[in-house]
């Protein structure tokens, strides 16, 4: 359908549209229009997708100098592939209507390990590897060996790109990962390198996080991005932890024993280079002096997005002298790397500043502060210039020396800590320095900063006004939407009480009682024995996961599970979980049923769906609290209580109930989907928890149905599985839930008419 | 009674049937026992009777052979020889062997399509009313009859029956029982050791090495139930049983399937990162390396080992059949366009289905007008017995709980009702009312010509039977006069009102194909 939102002409590629992903296109619009960021939440399973891609490219089109381009991030390869779908559906829309196809031009970019076409390199399993033998026959000095000598193996379809593909541009259209590929083999290209080099043009790009806020990655793939563009993080829930993480190192024993190894290597050919081919070293010194001006330069005329781990100081100066010569340079991170050695060896847990850090490590072994910011640069140049082809090696040297310029660099938002074990094995010696980030919004600063609208969206993003917080930005749009139902096809309900009248919770003083965890499995059994096909259970942790079903087999309780459906466990080892996935599925098809226990904040919980009839029934065992213990946290939690005013316990509950919110959306999928939700934990009813749940589960959980016994959740769930078995059609849907062009119209002219007679009413009061 | 023309082929004295001495004879055209001393023919089987023949099994004490015939009666003969077992076994393999070569010689083939057919009438309560309706009326003959409107039925009946799947908890049904004396007793059927065997093929394997050979079959079962496969928590590497062997088989099946990899990109987690972070970035705890050492982690996976073997115990024959035809096809093609071929087609073949897998998922049925959604084929329930799922047991009774007050003012309401709905229907006249039971009949009447009539239509459609269609023709023609005009007739007198009412839908479906009928015939004279 065509529709008008706010006078733009909108084209939705169905017939039909939820009321919803109307009033999610109004507030995106309004954000886009402001040119600033915005927060959304609309419950997952409205699509959401296909609503941001309609509005944006009918935007793009629309205004093409005002928007340039969008810039779609998400987090698994399956949702990249399903947005590249939707994408292709609605451009094959503008199509069918208007004729001709929309001048655009849609692509995904991932890595080397999901595009790679070459026929060896791309049998190998594992991503770096693929990275590092691609580089092996790609880097420039190979292929220059390659015109000396036709021996050098090279990559064909990198020649074949670099010698006739940088002149083309990709035709509109829209390519997804399978289409990059044939595409190249088609032509001989690299279709890596050819993503790579079509995001500049391209109008949509679809990647993963991290190609924009991993800086390591960021700075090599979107540098070169526009201002004028739309970031979407779709399923952002959790978009702190993966900033964090990629600002975030840790180095243990191996690491440095490795990059000791590495630099021994380093010695030797910056000494054999030293003998054969002088002038090489001395052009990389000349560069030093030199600088990093061009860098500058392109910073400073705003073409570049910034990155967190070249700050703009170290580009004003040249590279301080003393590290300047290879061989200085060497020595320089060997005395670094035995500085880290000896903070790895201590008794007990150690928690300083950076600050503090650098100033040990200059009354210790005499290192400056400004040099340690320039070693990440340093050792890439250096590798460039020693022609170090297998990158993949000398991946824990370049660890260490990241290390280095980030703790030179940051003095606030950064702790250190060095512990000596795991809490879980004491006796073990494992020491460990963790350089851990407190602030996520350092690494999503240059995200805010350089883009004109920044958009994150999920179905879980409640409390909304935590996000600003944590990320530090200032949205001009935050709205949470509800589902609009026709009948209530979800059934959230909290249990508190087994049928003994025991109260369950997962709390730590009573996770491991006998008749906690007894109750537990009556409700699982007697879930099972009421509501069809597929059940998914979320425990808190891994370890608990193993502690129930071990007391359930003594108990008898996996027995009496099994005489109703098939029993599949999430494990450690994603390879053997995703099998079990497969046959849970299966299960489910053949209408046998299965129960499927998983883990929150584990994969299956991130990345799996579980809609229509493989998930009818989701339970989350306890509150899926992070393990508290954990210094790294609890340094956080000081950080943001500091820094932002965030109350620890307020973190902590908001943290679990995004992840608990998370497992249970999984099993709704649209408005013809139905499924039961429940909450078996005690706590779960308290005003706090309760408040932080999802504005589209809250409306649902209503009072009656926040204190329920086994027994009488199970009567619910029979009524309400009788109600929803009936037959669920269109009409029962229309207007109220499901709007067709005209109802959608005359929706939108009650309203303005409305807004206008309230005007009227309030014109005379200004007079 | 013996007439002279026939020859004994065999005579075994000393066999006694229904606690009567005798002697058996095995004639050329029957089988006859006579009562010792006496001349009379008490049993007397035509060989053309006989549907089969059992035998005790070995071991038993009384030896006896057992004929069973077409119409489901038996006679059973026990032999008494005096000289001892071993003669009367001999007496007893003798009939046997010679019954064994007679028999087949009288089997005749038209029996056994009666039969089926018999089987098939009363199987499907349905079926039997129709021919009655039409057969017996003589409207069809009984060939029209099953060519055409029971070929559903008789099809039904070539399909391969529905595999019956292992219950997932066969094992957790065995339950232990103490014998009294510091030990515990397992009951094992045939049946829970057809579903060990086709969920765990390794124990089959072991038992058919070890059983009889080298331990006896109680001894196996007993090991059984003291390895891993019954007690999950146990590991198997510590014990030394036969069945240690068996796990390690069992866990590298699955290795091997889990390296062949998830064909749904949906699902396997293992590609879901793009870019995972490197060693020693990221916070998070570094991962515990794998250890399946502790017990509970090694329960876990049996647990899914479990539940996957159990599925594949049914799948293995039903989905085999068609996996295997595609493997076929895919291996095939694989070979003939050597290695770069193969490589293409599998690039090309995943695509496709992950484009479909994604695309199943993006779509939204409910945005989209009726016209898409009519494209999906739904999936057909396959039942074998229709009336079992509609009116399945149903174990649980739901007791709504109402309280005593409420329970009265709904029966008051309900009195309420139930008076004006009395005083409502006199108004009415009450002639228009049919009885309960001419209701019924006039279905029962009136259903054979739908019956008739889909016939029809459906030949109808397929043009050049020419011959067909005149016969569904004067079929129908039969039927009107025969069965229809009367039943008018007798609603005509009984009850007046309803009459043309009731008979019109079918009156007119008649017209339609009669009118159908002439213009096609037209259109053949011309």
């Amino acid at each position: 359908m065509k529709l008008s939102v706010d006078g733009l002409i909108v084209y939705f590629p169905y017939d039909y549209i939820y009321p919803e992903q109307y009033a999610y296109m109004c507030e995106l619009k309004k954000a886009i229009d402001a040119k600033g960021h915005c927060l959304l939440e609309m419950p997952s399973g409205t699509g959401k997708t296909t609503t941001l891609l309609s509005l944006v490219v009918a935007y793009m089109l629309d205004r093409p100098m005002d928007v340039r381009k969008l810039i779609y991030c998400s987090r698994t390869v399956p949702e990249i592939e399903k947005v590249m779908e939707e994408l292709k559906k609605l451009l094959d829309y503008y199509e069918t209507m208007d004729g001709v196809y929309p001048r655009l031009t849609g692509l995904v970019l991932s890595s080397r390990k999901n595009l790679c076409i070459h026929p060896e390199v791309s049998k190998e399993k594992e991503g770096k590897i693929i990275d590092g033998r691609c580089h092996a026959l790609t880097a420039s000095y190979v292929r220059e060996r390659y015109n000396i000598d036709d021996t050098v193996p090279i990559c064909q379809y990198f020649e074949g790109f670099a010698l006739d593909g940088k002149e083309s541009t990709l035709p509109h259209g829209v390519y997804s990962l399978d289409d990059l590929k044939q595409y190249g083999r088609d032509r001989n290209w690299c279709p890596y390198f050819m993503a790579r080099f079509s995001i500049i043009h391209a109008q949509i790009v679809v990647y993963s996080y991290h190609y924009l806020l991993d800086p390591k990655i960021a700075d090599v793939v979107s540098k070169e991005l526009t201002k004028e563009s739309i970031v979407i993080f779709d399923e952002a829930h959790n978009i702190d932890n993966v900033c964090i993480d990629s600002m975030s190192v840790k180095i243990n024993r191996r690491v440095i024993e490795k990059s000791t190894a590495n630099l021994q290597i380093l010695e030797k050919t910056v000494a054999g280079i030293r003998e054969d081919d002088q002038k090489k070293l001395q052009q990389e010194y000349q560069r030093m002096v030199e600088g990093l001006r061009e860098a500058a330069v392109s910073r400073e005329t705003d073409v570049l997005l910034s990155n967190p781990v070249l700050p703009d100081e170290i580009l004003q100066e040249a590279v301080p002298g003393n590290i300047r010569n290879a061989e200085h340079f060497v020595s320089f991170l060997k005395r670094f790397v035995e500085y880290l050695k000896t903070r790895l060896r201590v008794q007990h847990v150690i928690q300083e500043s950076p600050a503090g850090f650098l100033k040990d490590i200059q009354s210790k072994v005499c290192i400056e502060r400004k040099p340690l910011r320039f070693c990440a640069e340093r050792l890439a140049s250096l590798l460039r210039t020693l022609e170090i082809s297998d990158l993949t090696d000398f991946s824990p040297i370049i660890l260490i020396t990241h290390l280095a310029t980030l703790v030179s660099t940051y003095t606030k938002g950064f702790t250190i800590i060095v512990e000596p074990f795991d809490d879980k094995t004491p006796t073990v010696s494992n020491p460990i320095l963790h350089f851990s980030c407190l602030d996520s919004s350092i690494a999503i600063k240059p995200v805010f900063d350089r883009f004109q609208t920044v958009v994150i969206t999920s179905g879980t993003l409640s409390p909304l006004d935590m996000y600003p917080k944590i990320l530090n930005f200032h949205p001009v749009i935050m709205s949470s939407f509800t589902m609009t139902l026709a009948r209530p096809c979800l059934l959230p309900m909290i249990v508190s009480k087994g049928n003994d009248q025991v109260a369950i919770s997962s709390k730590f003083e009573s996770r491991e009682d006998n008749a906690v965890i007894r109750n537990y499995g009556q409700l699982l059994v007697e879930i099972a024995a009421n509501v069809p096909d597929g059940i998914v259970c979320f425990f808190t942790s891994y370890m608990y996961l193993e502690f129930v079903v071990a007391s359930w087999y003594d108990q008898g309780v996996i027995d009496s599970l099994q005489r109703y459906k098939l029993l599949f466990i999430e494990t450690q080892d994603s390879a053997e979980t995703s099998f079990a996935l497969m046959y849970y599925i299966k299960a489910c098809e053949s209408g046998r049923g299965a129960v499927l226990l998983s883990v929150a904040r584990g994969k299956v919980s991130e990345g799996v769906d579980f809609d229509h009839h493989l998930g009818r029934c989701v339970l989350m065992f306890g509150i899926p609290y992070v393990y508290t213990q954990s210094r790294i946290l609890k340094a956080r939690l000081d950080y943001l209580r500091d820094q932002f005013q965030i109350r620890e316990n307020d973190f902590l509950t908001f943290d679990a109930m995004r992840h608990a919110a998370q497992c249970v959306g999984r099993a709704i999928r649209g408005k013809t989907d139905y499924g039961i939700m429940v909450f078996a934990d005690k706590r779960f009813s308290r005003a706090d928890k309760r408040s932080k749940l999802p504005k589209w589960i809250q409306e649902h959980l209503r009072d009656s149905l926040c204190n329920l016994s086994t027994e009488e959740a199970v009567q619910i769930a029979k009524r309400w599985l009788r109600q929803m078995a009936q037959p669920f059609t269109r009409e029962d849907q229309l207007g109220v839930s499901l709007l067709t062009l005209e109802q959608l119209q005359s929706l939108e002219a009650k309203k303005q008419q409305e807004m206008n007679e309230e005007e009227e009413l309030t014109l005379p009061d200004n007079h | 009674m013996t007439t002279s023309s026939e020859d004994v082929l065999l005579q075994i004295p000393q066999v006694r049937f229904k606690k009567g001495d005798g002697t058996l004879f095995l004639m050329d055209q029957r089988l006859i026992w006579m009562v010792e001393n006496k001349a009379t023919v008490a049993v007397s089987h035509l060989y053309a009777d006989i549907k089969s023949q059992k035998i005790s099994p070995e071991g038993k004490a009384k030896i006896q052979l057992q004929v069973v015939l077409h119409n489901g009666v038996s006679s059973t003969f026990h032999f008494t020889n005096k000289m001892g077992l071993q003669s009367q076994l001999e007496d007893r393999d003798k009939v046997k062997e010679m019954l064994q070569t007679l028999l087949p010689k009288f089997k005749r083939k038209v029996d056994r399509e009666l039969e089926e057919k018999n089987k098939l009438l009363s199987s499907n309560p349905a079926l039997l009313q129709l021919y009655k309706d039409l057969v017996m009326t003589e409207v069809v003959t009984s060939e029209e009859f099953w060519n055409q409107h029971a070929v559903k039925y008789t099809q039904k009946q070539k399909q391969q029956p529905q595999e019956i799947g292992v219950s997932g908890a066969f094992l957790a049904d065995i339950k232990p029982q103490t014998d009294g004396c510091n030990g515990l007793k397992y009951n094992i059927t045939p049946d829970i050791i057809e579903c060990i065997f086709k969920t765990y093929p390794a124990v089959k394997k072991k038992y058919l090495d070890n059983v009889p050979a080298k331990l006896s079959e109680s001894q196996f079962w007993t090991k059984f139930f003291q390895s891993h496969y019954f007690h999950r928590d146990r590991k198997y590497a510590e014990s030394k049983d036969i069945f240690t062997e068996c796990g390690k088989m069992d866990d590298q099946e699955m290795k091997r399937d889990i390296q062949k990899g998830v064909d749904d990109p949906l699902v396997n987690i293992t590609e879901f990162e793009d870019k995972t972070l490197d060693e020693g970035y990221g916070t998070s705890v570094e991962k515990v390396t794998i250890n399946t050492g502790t017990v509970s982690q090694a329960m876990i996976k049996r647990f899914n080992q479990h539940s996957i073997m159990v599925l594949k115990a049914n799948k293995n024959k039903a989905g085999d059949l068609n996996n295997q035809n595609s493997v076929d096809n895919k291996s095939n093609s694989k070979e003939s366009n050597g290695m770069i071929g193969s490589n293409k087609e599998s690039t090309i073949d995943e695509p496709v289905k992950k484009k479909q897998r994604i695309k199943e998922k993006i779509t939204y049925d409910d945005l989209d007008s009726n016209d898409n959604n009519k494209n999906k084929s739904s999936v057909q329930l396959n039942l074998s017995k229709v009336e079992r799922y509609l009116h399945g047991p149903m174990p649980d009774t739901i007791s709504e709980h109402i309280n005593p007050n409420e329970g009265s003012s709904i029966l008051r309401q309900v009195f309420q009702e139930a008076k004006q709905w009395n005083v409502g229907q006199t108004r009415h006249s009450s002639h228009s009312l049919l009885s309960p039971a001419a209701a019924v009949g006039a279905l029962g009447e009136l259903s054979p010509g739908g019956a008739l009539m889909r016939g029809f239509q459906e030949q109808s459609l397929a043009p050049g039977q020419e011959e067909k269609a005149l016969k569904m023709h004067e079929a129908l023609n039969r039927y009107h006069t025969a069965r229809l005009k009367p039943f008018e007739d007798k609603l005509i007198r009984e009850l007046s009102p309803l009459s043309h009412h009731l008979t019109k839908h079918l009156n007119q479906l008649l017209n339609a194909a009669y009118q159908k009928f002439g213009n096609w015939q037209k259109l053949k004279n011309r």
